[in-house]
């Protein structure tokens, strides 16, 4: 059975759809790039995937064992977080609330889920530093780390690299690939094309035409070409 | 010294103490959490409405005005912190309304229903808190004793938590956590710790107590752990400071206390700009 699938899902706000209806299906070890205009509905689709906004019709069903707390979540970052003053260990092992339940607090087990989380982010060094001094990569890297706190199996990254520089974004990028060859699966939103179909398995293009294709197929057909064409210029 | 020796012997300036630093360590633990959420003027509005209804218990003659207190105000906080998510301005525009509806309705009963002969004295002193902080029965301190544990053990408990969903909310809601109950508990304890501290500073300085030891601490420490330590020491000392100042020169304890962490957060201010912030 599929990790996710998506079947006849209407997106929209308050009963009034966004978007024609979506089917698709997400295996384990993909790695999925939605591209899309802004404003297409690329975030009310990744909400919706993660039960936080309820669809206007059809359902999201979960295989392969997956449980709604096991998704990591990487949000955009919000206003708040600019001034929050949390060090690095604080924000990952928060990560970990997912698997809590009523306990109060984090035990050995939390603390080194943590401290792999990190090691894989290459953040080590960085535990008892203060979020909001960190660069915008490294805050990304912290934040990665602790959506791999709360999951081992499927990633929804919420455009990772927005405001990164381009050697900075190359590094998030190769961070990614590097999780994906360890077996977790992808979804990632994202507007850099030529990044999605580097990276990706399969492409999830929303708008007014809808096309899920694997990465070959996308690039083939009408819309990716166009959509292709247009980045490159 | 002497004299100041002699006061702290006093049994009531002994319960004044207590209460004091009770109520002070329990708002600089909230306060942390509602200055970086963006809830700091929750505090002024929900005491606004804690006047309001301690005119309302008063005209109607209560005899445990707390009774009456305690529920409006859990209920407003409650309200207020709802408004408050769906859109910014909105919930804005409630609090002011709340708040200065509950004033202006608290005043206006009080004077047509006056009960005592001294009515802007009896104001003055529920506003500005006074000195009904030295005339505590021994109830008042227990009941203060009881809710201010209550406040820290849940807070305790519910520390990691409230730091996940304070942090990001968002992220929290996608592992799962029941982020609307956090919230409606946050709201009930700063409720609750507003209606304590009424006896302390009085209405209208209380957003003082919850403001001023969140932002001194985060001028100086990076950490959210080191951040609501340095707070709770903070508030705890100002309040302190405060009481024995005002004993000795006779001057309003309200407005004392919050002139000492007025100063208090001068001198975090200037060390942070001084030292460029200590590390850690």
């Amino acid at each position: 059975m599929a990790l996710l699938t998506i079947k006849d899902l209407v997106l929209g706000y308050e009963s009034r759809s966004i978007l024609a209806p979506l089917d698709f299906q997400v295996q384990n070890g993909d790695y999925l790039c939605i591209v899309g205009e802004n404003g297409s509905g690329k975030s009310t689709l990744m909400r919706t995937l993660l039960h936080l906004q309820a669809p206007v019709s059809g359902e999201v069903i979960m295989g392969d064992g997956l449980r709604a707390n096991e998704i990591g979540y990487l949000p955009q970052q919000t206003a708040v977080q600019r001034d929050f003053p949390a060090s690095v260990a604080e924000v990952v092992l928060s990560g970990c609330q997912g698997r809590m339940g009523l306990r109060p607090f984090y035990g050995t087990k939390e603390k080194e889920l943590a401290e792999k989380a990190m090691k894989q982010m290459h953040i080590m060094d960085l535990g008892r530093r203060c979020y909001r001094e960190l660069s915008g990569g490294q805050q990304q890297r912290v934040l990665l780390a602790r959506a791999l706190c709360a999951t081992r199996k499927l990633l929804l990254l919420d455009e990772p690299v927005s405001g990164l520089d381009p050697k900075v974004t190359a590094e998030m990028y190769d961070l990614i690939e590097e999780l994906h060859k360890q077996e977790l699966t992808v979804i990632m939103i994202s507007h850099d094309i030529q990044a999605a179909i580097r990276y990706a398995t399969h492409i999830l293009h929303i708008g007014k035409e809808v096309l899920f294709a694997t990465k070959e197929e996308y690039c083939e057909s009408e819309i990716g070409k166009a959509f292709l064409g247009r980045g490159e210029q | 010294m002497d004299k100041l020796w002699m006061y702290l012997q006093i049994p009531f300036v002994q319960r004044a103490l207590i209460v004091s630093v009770l109520i002070a360590f329990c708002s600089a633990l909230l306060g942390v959490t509602l200055v970086l959420k963006r809830y700091s003027y929750i505090g002024d509005g929900l005491s606004h409405v804690a006047f309001g209804a301690m005119s309302v218990a008063a005209v109607i003659g209560l005899t445990n005005e707390m009774w009456l207190i305690l529920p409006v105000t859990v209920l407003c906080a409650v309200l207020l912190l709802r408004a408050g998510q769906n859109t910014k301005i909105k919930g804005d525009a409630l609090i002011a309304m709340v708040s200065v509806g509950a004033l202006a309705f608290g005043y206006l009963l009080m004077n047509v229903f006056s009960v005592s002969s001294n009515l802007s004295g009896d104001v003055c002193t529920t506003l500005f808190g006074s000195t009904s902080i030295l005339t505590l029965s021994e109830g008042e301190v227990r009941l203060c004793v009881i809710l201010s544990i209550l406040v820290f053990v849940s807070f305790l408990f519910f520390y990691n938590k409230m730091f996940c969903v304070t942090f990001d909310e968002e992220f929290s809601r996608a592992v799962g956590m029941k982020v609307d109950l956090y919230h409606l508990l946050i709201a009930i304890m700063i409720a609750v710790i507003i209606v304590l501290a009424m006896n302390l500073v009085g209405s209208l300085l209380i957003s003082a107590l919850v403001i001023f030891p969140a932002l001194s601490s985060m001028r100086l420490f990076k950490s959210f752990r080191s951040v609501t330590l340095f707070a709770a020491a903070f508030s705890v000392f100002c309040a302190v400071a405060g009481i024995l100042i005002s004993l000795l020169f006779g001057t309003p304890v309200g407005s004392t206390i919050v002139t000492v962490d007025t100063f208090g957060f001068l001198v975090c201010f200037l060390i942070d700009k001084i030292s460029g912030g200590i590390r850690k």
